[in-house]
């Protein structure tokens, strides 16, 4: 815990554009996901606009902001679950617009969802092996006539699921229902699917929604891991300030579905925009009719 | 481990094939006797029937999640193509047996292609659009098949929406005769050829379910917003899972006509796609051996209540109630609870 707070400490945030900055590490790799002037209306109602965001190739990216500030909106578009109404995706350098969610998958973007979203009825092994889709090579023939390739790609992907599992020390439950899990553990299991898509940017809503400060602890340590041990982008979804302030690199405050504020975790703790999103203007006529109600 | 996994993936599937294999074997050596009755007898080609239509019912409705509400449809569909089939290929195979397959497979494949043609536009929608399609499928196919007419001659295959129109050959009489539907039949089908027909449903269905594909189908059931996170092309998979349905439920079908010796559109209305429904929501949706069961009894049992006479239907209705009451009531869902821990638990010592 205490040589990765020190790693990362010790990295640097670097603008490479104008308006964005990537860890020093990222700044001679292109980008792994850019978003230039996203916005969606619902109706008359815009819920996200003109959201510019540049994520680094190995970066842990936070995206913070007050509830209903469009956080998950933002996400939904990233995922294509909603189609843009302007602006471009571009990841790895390629624009998405034309995808589809699940092709979208397929390029390279993985989440996990705020509330959870897993097959419950299916074991978590089974969940895992839905995560490998993509990566098993035989098609309904090969399967329900039980050819060679099924058994040689069915033990593949058992082996590969196990594998994955490891991560989180969930080899265990692999025979469990996935809706039988305890809370925290379902948590795990939806990131360890979405790590078997084989993403290059992984998308977390609120991975410590309703987790005690110990397990937050570990899933910051895991969230870390699984960056290094992969060498993928992280891109996070949190009110637990701990977490975001102790992970994230580069952080991007969102409030009523604008940018209001963009940089390293220091410069958003004593950002005065920030501050006043999340708690307010001071007011002086606000102070007084407190004291007299009191 | 992974032998273990496997085999406790398809131990249910075993279960399933042993326990039709055993009444397959019990019945026809009953059959063969003469220690059954003829009521009985004339009821084994129907129950084949009918457990293929419940066991394929459940792959939309149990495996899928969609509900299907004209799945005699395709029952219909297959039936007719199936029997004109076995019409046409009567001077030039002289196998019954052959003939029999010849017409399943076409009543499986022209059911599997009208599936496919419901399917492209609803299976793109989410909610219960399937269950409405599917119901107008079943009326519009039963009208269709009312007003069909289809003959055979020197000249080759004649089609028409409107009598008297086919210009067929003196003395050629017409294969499908509109409201008369098809006259004349030869009775090719038997129990054996039943029993295969079951025997192979189950096996794709149960190596489909424990594949990638069935995976990806449950995972639709179960959520589709995370299926599609994770990649999974929702129209395909739901697809593949009601194509499939409809082809077993077609060449189902075929066997049921080649049992009679006249068919009729009117006999697969909504009537009997409840009917099937029925096997399936009683037996358990995505349970195959509960659908087998279901629908092998619930078809029998009419017959067998015919002593009743006028209130036939009436303790019919009563049975299903009954049943329904004791397979939700508490103490015997303990009971039963506790009888499976225990064989788990003796498996384990």
């Amino acid at each position: 815990m205490s040589e990765l707070k020190k790693k990362r400490v010790a990295t640097k945030m670097v603008p490479v554009q104008s308006r964005a900055i990537v860890p020093d590490r990222d700044a001679d790799k292109s980008p792994i996901l850019e978003c230039h002037h996203l916005g969606i209306d619902f109706g008359g109602l815009t819920a996200v606009n003109d959201f510019n965001l540049m994520i680094g190739r190995s970066e842990i990216a936070g995206l913070i902001g007050p509830n209903g500030a469009g956080k998950t909106t933002v996400f939904n578009l990233l995922t294509k679950v909603y189609q843009p109404t302007r602006g471009t995706i571009l990841l790895d350098g390629a624009d998405t617009s034309k995808m589809s969610t699940e092709q979208i998958n397929r390029a390279g973007i993985a989440r996990t969802f705020q509330n959870i979203r897993l097959f419950n009825n299916l074991s978590v092994e089974d969940n895992v092996k839905l995560g490998l889709h993509n990566h098993i090579g035989y098609g309904m023939w090969g399967g329900v006539l039980r050819l060679p390739r099924y058994w040689k790609e069915e033990k593949h992907a058992h082996e590969s699921a196990m594998e994955l599992l490891k991560i989180f020390e969930m080899q265990d439950l692999a025979k469990a229902k996935a809706g039988s899990l305890p809370y925290g553990a379902q948590r795990r299991l939806e990131i360890v699917r979405a790590l078997a898509t084989n993403p290059s940017l992984l998308l977390l809503d609120e991975p410590a929604a309703g987790m005690n400060p110990s397990e937050t602890a570990e899933l910051m340590d895991n969230i870390v891991r699984i960056r290094d041990l992969f060498q993928i982008a992280i891109m996070l979804i949190e009110h637990d300030m701990n977490l975001v302030m102790g992970i994230c690199e580069g952080i991007c405050v969102l409030n009523f579905g604008q940018v209001i504020a963009k940089g390293t975790p220091d410069e958003i703790k004593s950002n005065p925009v920030v501050i006043e999103a999340y708690l307010g203007k001071k007011d002086k006529k606000k102070k007084k009719e407190a004291k007299t109600d009191g | 481990m992974n032998k273990l996994n496997l085999s406790k993936a398809s131990r249910r599937s075993f279960m399933t094939y042993a326990v039709v294999i055993i009444a397959f074997i019990v019945l026809q050596s009953l059959a063969a006797a003469g220690a059954m009755s003829s009521m009985l007898k004339g009821l084994l080609v129907p129950i084949c029937a009918y457990v293929v239509m419940a066991i394929s019912l459940n792959l939309t409705v149990g495996i899928l999640g969609e509900l299907s509400l004209g799945h005699a449809g395709f029952m219909s569909v297959g039936a007719f193509m199936g029997v004109t089939t076995a019409v046409s290929l009567q001077n030039v195979v002289a196998s019954k047996e052959l003939r029999l397959i010849a017409a399943l497979l076409v009543g499986a494949l022209f059911a599997a292609v009208v599936g496919f043609l419901v399917g492209i536009p609803v299976l793109r929608l989410n909610g219960d659009y399937l269950a409405i399609v599917t119901l107008a499928f079943g009326e519009i196919i039963k009208s269709i098949f009312n007003n069909l007419y289809l003959g055979l001659d020197s000249h080759g295959l004649h089609v028409s929406l409107l009598n008297n129109t086919l210009n067929l050959d003196e003395g050629v009489k017409p294969i499908i005769g509109g409201p008369m539907g098809i006259g004349g039949i030869q009775k090719i089908a038997n129990f054996a050829t039943g029993f295969a027909l079951i025997m192979v449903c189950l096996i794709i269905i149960f190596n489909l379910v424990n594949s990638r594909a069935g995976r990806a189908i449950m995972a639709i059931r179960d959520n589709r917003i995370a299926a599609e996170s994770v990649g999974i092309p929702i129209t395909k998979y739901k697809m593949m899972a009601f194509v499939t349905s409809a082809a077993m439920a077609g060449a189902a079908g075929a066997l049921f006509a080649l049992n009679f010796s006249t068919i009729v559109a009117n006999k697969f209305d909504f009537n009997t796609s409840i009917l099937v429904l029925v096997f399936v929501v009683l037996g358990g949706l995505g349970n195959m051996m509960g659908s087998i069961v279901a629908a092998a009894a619930l078809t029998v049992l009419p017959e067998a209540l015919r002593q009743f006479a006028d209130f036939r239907m009436l303790v019919y209705a009563i049975v299903l109630i009954l049943v329904m009451l004791i397979r939700n009531n508490p103490t015997i869902r303990t009971f039963t609870a506790q009888l499976r821990r225990g064989r788990k638990g003796g498996a384990k010592s």
